[in-house]
């Protein structure tokens, strides 16, 4: 991270995406970070594969996902930043926080050899494909309704990285098929990393009233239609939503569970994307896990401090440098 | 606004039409063949008073081309005279490979990369089932930038940019890039 990018302004007459939107609201920094972690947090282990990959073309591709879920990274960190008081750098953030004080989901720091590290440091392709193909399902879903949301700085970033999900979902996607529908031990790699992964998963449904004030759609939407409108969608055109007015931010009073009603929404969006796939890929869906991480309250595994050690180590031996 | 210019001259003086014409110019850093107008990152230009401002949009979030174009522009406007000059990133709406030009695509075609398809919605990039894919679904209008065939199929998804994905071609067996449509 060399040089802060600037203030992505908002700019009402400019913006397709913003035809006469009132976007009042301005996410907390607390929830930006989730999404600027995760986004940091997922680029260092997919960057663990740079030079250690099974083909060339996917030690390149792996490169390119992780330095584009490093600009997301370095976007949101930057913007959350400038919400704080007083005022963090992108790099402050990145560099100098230490590991409660991150927002990312657990799923994301667990390392590259899976939950019970059978294979060692070498890391596991099976493994990081799940993840990799669970994850980006899930942030089309997320990206989309950002776009849509009431926080014009967070539509902005949204609307560039979901075309980059986009691509990192038809990676992964085409891979979990390979791989899934592969040899036989290619397939029981996969179901056995899938079955290690899924229950991490239960925590991106796990969500407060802050998800609920920025990833709600359209109070009514999100409880009746969620279902017709996500279902076999892959990449909704953010245009086809109803513009969220400010209503979702107070939940209506006859929305008796706006925090399930939303949950299942974005569940019904990442399920509608994984199952055709996972069926292609002959591989089964595990039973249910009653897991449940608190990455994002900042309560981490021991993962994540070894992560954080090797990607601050510089910056913190060597504070101010510029390079 | 129009995906084929996202650059407003009208309203700018003369003098200001020549500055941005000038970085307009500039190789990109990435594929030097094609100018940063071709491709479509240069938004706009501003003055206030002796300042200028010139907006430019990233391809992609992580590009690490973009701290060089923003270098590059200072400096074409610092040799032009121009002191007080500020380079401002702008996100919204995000860039598309739409925005590059047809003499833009011409000169990727001719320095051997495949350039991007007309449109960019996300229907372009979802994923296909087999039997979608292998009925030539995946690009279409793709062509072998040396021989033209469009029997090409997907190396993989991801080449030497962030923006290009590497192809072959079955009829001349060349390998080769393609601007990714985004």
């Amino acid at each position: 991270m060399l040089q802060e990018t600037d203030p992505p302004t908002p700019q009402p007459t400019t913006g397709p995406e913003t035809p006469g939107a009132v976007r009042a609201a301005t996410a907390p920094p607390e929830f930006v970070l989730r999404w600027a972690d995760n986004a940091l947090i997922h680029s260092q282990r997919l960057g663990e594969w740079t030079g250690h990959g099974p083909v060339l073309e996917e030690d390149i591709a792996l490169a390119n996902i992780a330095l584009d879920h490093l600009g997301q990274a370095r976007m949101l960190l930057s913007h959350a930043g400038r919400l704080m008081d007083p005022p963090q750098t992108e790099d402050d953030l990145a560099y100098f926080r230490d590991a409660a004080a991150f927002r990312n989901f657990t799923a994301l720091e667990l390392p590259n050899s899976g939950v019970h590290a059978a294979r060692g440091a070498q890391g596991d392709y099976a493994f990081t494909i799940v993840r990799h193909a669970l994850y980006s399902a899930y942030m089309l879903a997320v990206w989309e309704r950002l776009l849509a949301g009431p926080d014009a700085n967070l539509a902005q970033i949204a609307g560039k990285a979901i075309k980059e999900t986009r691509y990192h979902w038809r990676h992964a996607s085409d891979w979990l098929v390979k791989l899934g529908d592969g040899t036989e031990p290619s397939h029981q790699r996969m179901q056995m990393a899938l079955e290690q992964f899924m229950p991490y998963t239960n925590e991106w449904f796990a969500l407060d009233a802050l998800d609920l004030a920025f990833l709600s759609r359209h109070v009514t939407s999100d409880c009746r239609a969620h279902s017709a409108r996500s279902a076999g969608d892959a990449a909704p055109d953010h245009a086809h939503f109803s513009r969220p007015d400010q209503s979702h931010i107070a939940p209506a009073a006859d929305s008796r569970q706006p925090l399930e009603a939303l949950a299942g929404g974005l569940r019904a969006q990442w399920l509608a994307l994984l199952e055709p796939v996972l069926a292609e890929s002959t591989l089964t869906w595990p039973s249910p896990s009653a897991l449940l991480t608190c990455g994002r309250y900042g309560r981490h595994g021991e993962h994540l401090s070894v992560l954080l050690a090797e990607l601050q180590s510089v910056a913190r031996a060597h504070p101010g440098a510029q390079w | 606004m129009s995906s084929d210019a996202p650059v407003a001259h009208s309203t700018l003086a003369a003098v200001d039409t020549a500055l941005l014409e000038a970085v307009c110019a500039i190789p990109d850093p990435e594929i030097p063949v094609i100018t940063l107008g071709d491709l479509g990152v240069v938004r706009g230009l501003s003055r206030r008073d002796a300042h200028v401002e010139v907006q430019i949009t990233p391809t992609y979030c992580g590009c690490p081309a973009t701290e060089m174009i923003r270098s590059e522009v200072l400096q074409t406007l610092h040799a032009l005279g121009e002191t007080s000059a500020q380079v401002r990133i702008v996100l919204s709406p995000a860039w598309s490979s739409t925005w590059i030009s047809e003499d833009g695509r011409q000169k990727l075609r001719a320095y051997g990369i495949a350039p991007p398809g007309p449109s960019c919605g996300g229907t372009s990039i979802r994923w296909m089932d087999r039997r979608a894919r292998s009925a030539g679904h995946d690009e279409s209008g793709l062509r072998c930038p040396r021989c033209d065939s469009g029997e090409v199929e997907r190396l993989s998804e991801f080449g030497s940019t962030p923006c290009k994905a590497l192809y072959r071609c079955l009829a001349c067996r060349e390998p080769f890039d393609f601007f990714k449509t985004l």
